[in-house]
């Protein structure tokens, strides 16, 4: 199978991407794990699930159908675990295609191959260890979202909500209509934090509207709202019990908890693309230039996998690499004036939705407030205090204390503890820019063995000549 | 003014600095990077006799020994090092006529290896296919964790004395062994090149052409899963690594190319060594169908045109040594270190050096 381009990520970026390539004649694929396309805030809801027809819904439903109609090959239930070819392919010309391999929703590996590679991956949640973060009970605020939109299941009867940024006010809101009780929503940041980003959330009058929205409805139930602090612990006897909040315990049967956005750069990573430090837009971002191209060729990013920036601005950026990429394959005659009203749209939503990234930025304090005990990679059980051994011990860099001490060498290879780990490094050797970042390699997902193996005779196995003796 | 500066930590460069210190020496021990981030902390840390050169058996069953009782020579650093037997498979005749011929080379250069019938193979490793025809023993086997190498090699270096510039590339060598730094100049009495694939650069900075090859090798690990293995496993063409650690991962090896160069580092892996590896893999040990893959990467290991290593002094170039690329090198590694030290200190070293004058004189003639 293969492509003009390949966009990976069906969220709003890949879909909007998707939908304007195929549009204008390219051979389009675009390739999303879950059942169906709608990323993390268009996640569509299972089929005969009856869910509220929202603001949401109608903006992913929208963003679906004209992916449908635009002729791209939609590829959903399909997890893609390789990335590779063109730039690291070395010295060819033209240049080799792009590579990717996939699992199909039957669990079987198939490959094929694009001239361009555009890179939709969205974002992993961040969330920074404090003791009994990992209790059973204890879930990030998008696995909450998952399980209220695609699954109609509530994490809990009774949820403390906590963390960072817009996500707390919809999931609060999303978790009351669901039939939840809201036990606190917890918000590290001020009122006046708030207030300070007001004006440029007014560039987006529509998101404004829907905020204040689900304020409203929290006011309306009488839903605590303690502004300016965070979760410090959670105890319970096996299954969480209560959260600590201000000194003070609430009993809970369910943390939805989430210190903002981390742009998943994975694939980036591994393609050896340059990459700059940006906390305010998440984390590591790949260093792009105006059309969303990466700094190797024919390579693009789009949504808040490069950077934070928002479900509005997803779709705007999804088209200019959609473009870009076009016109790098020379399938678009006149690319100036096509990409004017997409860049101008992603401008203006690029405003609301940097200062929203900027309130769910990581806060150092966290970090430091960690108690040494406390288990920061919990794939592989390593401490605070271990990670700080090994930063003694001379690892002045990510992929050294990796070494010295297995964190992030798990199943979640870094996703979830590597925002901590790389802070606690930073703290010893000077700055996150210095810590750096894992290396990126594959599979960029785990695979089954058996996907990959097949049916094979020993025969066709192709050993390589023996090693001298 | 230092008495020896060891240009690159990895294995070869941390013992032998480690040795030299031990024996009075002022040393710098420079790296362009961390400790031991290259070949010497990403390498599947098999500690075998079956794929070794049959040349360097002598020196690899004396490291094994290190390996296993690091703790008491390097101030209680370690690198996990577990002992178990190792087999050498074959799956076909001409497989089994070859593991036959390697294993009686292997023998004669000490290794007791011992030819045993697919039943007995199977008993010591119970995970084995039943599609294997014959087997390798040897006794004498076992593995590391190499990503613990760096940590391993540093407080025992820097107890005895070693000044350790991590960060800090050589970047030439002037007259009077003087060492550009970005840093500034290191100046020593004598030079030791221990720049794994990177010998060649080293050479060239001395007029020395020493011609390096670099072999991207390729290493595969999977999620923790319930015990499979026992022993390291191979094959008789030497094509396969494979055991699994107490945490229940598995490492998959074997020598397997992916895409890369001396430049830029191992990029990426190539889909057709990737997939002919773990078939490889679950042919023989069919278990591992059931295992998750998490991760694959390359690490670069330098070879010389024979394929021997290049261990002793540079001709023409009084004080000045090398040590690096040698076959199964890690397993080796800290014995071939401490010999080097010995030559260094004016001592006749227990056993002897690969002298590079037979690679150089190639070359002229070549
Ligand atoms: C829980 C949550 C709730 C949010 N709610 C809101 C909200 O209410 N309003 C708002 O404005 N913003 C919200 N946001 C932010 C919003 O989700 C993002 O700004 C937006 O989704 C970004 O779009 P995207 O296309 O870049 O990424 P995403 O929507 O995250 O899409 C990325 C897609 O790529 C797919 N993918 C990634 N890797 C692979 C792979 N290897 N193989 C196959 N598929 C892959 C994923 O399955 C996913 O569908 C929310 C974010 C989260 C996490
Ligand atoms: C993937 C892989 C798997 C392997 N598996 C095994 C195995 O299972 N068993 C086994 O016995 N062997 C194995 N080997 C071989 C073994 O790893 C090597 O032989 C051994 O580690 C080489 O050690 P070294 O010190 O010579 O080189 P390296 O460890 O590569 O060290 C060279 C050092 O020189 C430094 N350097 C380079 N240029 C400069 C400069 N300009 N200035 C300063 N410093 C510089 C580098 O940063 C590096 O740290 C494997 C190798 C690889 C790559």
């Amino acid at each position: 199978m293969s492509y003009d381009i390949a966009v990976l990520g069906g969220g709003p970026a890949g879909m909007a991407a998707a939908t304007e390539a195929a549009q204008r004649g390219a051979r389009v694929v675009l390739l999303e794990e879950s059942a169906a396309p709608g990323g993390q805030v268009y996640r569509a809801p299972p089929s005969g699930f009856i869910g509220p027809v929202d603001a949401d819904r109608r903006a992913g439903d929208a963003l679906r159908a004209a992916l449908l109609a635009s002729g791209a090959e939609l590829r959903t239930g399909c997890r893609v675990w390789g990335v590779g070819g063109g730039p690291l392919v070395p010295q060819r010309e033209p240049a080799a295609p792009f590579r990717l391999d996939a699992l199909d929703s039957d669990g079987r590996s198939f490959a094929m191959e694009a001239r361009a590679l555009v890179l939709c991956c969205g974002t992993h949640e961040r969330i920074i260890a404090f003791p009994g973060w990992t209790l059973p009970g204890v879930l990030g605020l998008a696995a909450a979202t998952i399980l209220l939109k695609a699954h109609g299941v509530l994490p809990g009867r009774r949820v403390v909500v906590a963390g960072a940024g817009p996500l707390l006010y919809a999931v609060a809101a999303k978790l009351l209509k669901a039939g939840a009780e809201v036990a606190a929503v917890v918000d590290l940041a001020h009122r006046t934090e708030w207030l300070r980003a007001l004006p440029r959330l007014a560039a987006r009058p529509d998101l404004l509207a829907q905020g204040l929205a689900w304020r409203a409805t929290l006011v309306a139930r009488g839903v605590r709202v303690i502004a300016g602090a965070g979760v410090t612990a959670a105890r319970g006897d096996e299954v969480l019990q209560a959260v600590q909040v201000e000194g003070a315990w609430i009993a809970c049967d369910a943390l939805c908890i989430g210190h903002g956005l981390v742009p998943a750069t994975e694939a980036t990573r591994t393609f050896r693309a340059a990459h700059r430090y940006a906390p305010a837009e998440g984390g590591w971002v790949p260093v792009l230039d105006a059309d969303q191209r990466c700094s190797v060729p024919l390579l693009y990013t789009a949504g808040d996998g490069a950077g934070v920036r928002g479900a509005a601005a997803a779709p705007a950026s999804g088209r200019v690499a959609a473009l870009a990429a076009l016109h790098d394959l020379g399938l678009l005659p006149d690319h100036a004036a096509a990409r004017v009203a997409p860049a101008r749209d992603l401008a203006r939503a690029a405003k609301a939705g940097g200062a929203m990234a900027r309130m769910m930025a990581l806060r150092p304090a966290l970090v430091r407030a960690i108690p040494p005990e406390t288990i920061v990679c919990r794939c592989e059980g390593v401490t605070r205090a271990e990670i700080e051994a090994a930063c003694a011990d001379g690892a002045a860099d990510m992929n050294q204390m990796k070494q010295f001490t297995r964190c992030g060498m798990g199943p979640c290879q870094g996703r979830i503890c590597g925002e901590t780990a790389a802070e606690l490094v930073g703290m010893h050797c000077g700055g996150r820019e210095k810590a750096g970042f894992a290396t990126g390699r594959l599979p960029l997902r785990p695979v089954p063995m058996d996907a990959l193996l097949g049916e094979f005779d020993y025969a066709d196995i192709p050993v390589p000549k023996p090693a001298p003796i | 003014m230092f008495d020896v500066a060891v240009i690159g930590a990895g294995v070869m460069g941390c013992s032998t600095a480690l040795f030299l210190a031990r024996a009075g020496m002022k040393v710098v021990l420079l790296d362009r990077g961390a400790i031991c981030r290259e070949a010497s902390g990403v390498n599947a840390g098999t500690l075998t006799m079956q794929m070794t050169r049959a040349a360097l058996i002598p020196y690899a069953l004396r490291a094994h020994e290190m390996w296993l009782r690091m703790p008491e020579w390097c101030d209680g650093g370690h690198v996990l090092a577990t002992a178990c037997p190792g087999l050498s498979v074959a799956f076909t005749e001409h497989e089994a006529a070859m593991l036959e011929e390697r294993a009686h080379f292997r023998r004669q250069a000490g290794a007791p290896i011992e030819l045993v019938t697919p039943a007995r193979a199977r008993e010591i490793e119970p995970g084995l296919s039943e599609r294997v025809i014959a087997a390798g023993h040897c006794p004498i086997d076992g593995f590391t964790s190499a990503y613990l190498t760096g940590r391993a090699f540093r407080p025992a270096l820097l107890n005895a004395g070693v000044e350790l510039r991590e960060d800090c590339a050589v970047q030439g060598i002037a007259p009077g062994f003087v060492l550009e730094t970005a840093a500034g100049t290191v100046q020593a009495k004598r030079i030791v090149l221990a720049g794994g694939v990177w010998l060649q650069d080293m050479a060239a900075w001395l007029r020395v052409t020493l011609p390096i090859k670099v072999l991207i090798n390729q290493l595969v690990v999977t999620e923790r899963m319930a015990p499979v293995m026992r022993t390291v496993l191979g094959v008789a063409s030497g094509l396969l690594s494979l055991k699994q650690y107490a945490n229940g991962s598995v490492l998959i090896g074997g020598g397997w190319q992916g895409i890369g160069d001396r430049a830029r580092g191992g990029l990426a892996v190539k889909p057709e060594s990737f997939l002919g590896n773990v078939r490889l893999a679950a042919h023989a040990v069919p278990a591992l169908r059931d295992a998750r893959v998490l991760r694959a990467w390359l690490g670069l290991e330098a070879e010389t045109a024979d394929a021997l290593p290049a261990i002793g002094p540079i001709p023409g170039i009084d004080d000045a040594w090398i040590i690096g690329s040698v076959h199964s090198g890690y397993t080796s590694g800290p014995y071939l270190g401490k010999l080097l030290a010995q030559a260094i200190c004016g001592q006749a070293p227990e056993l002897p050096l690969f002298p590079i004058d037979r690679l150089l004189a190639q070359e002229k003639a070549a």
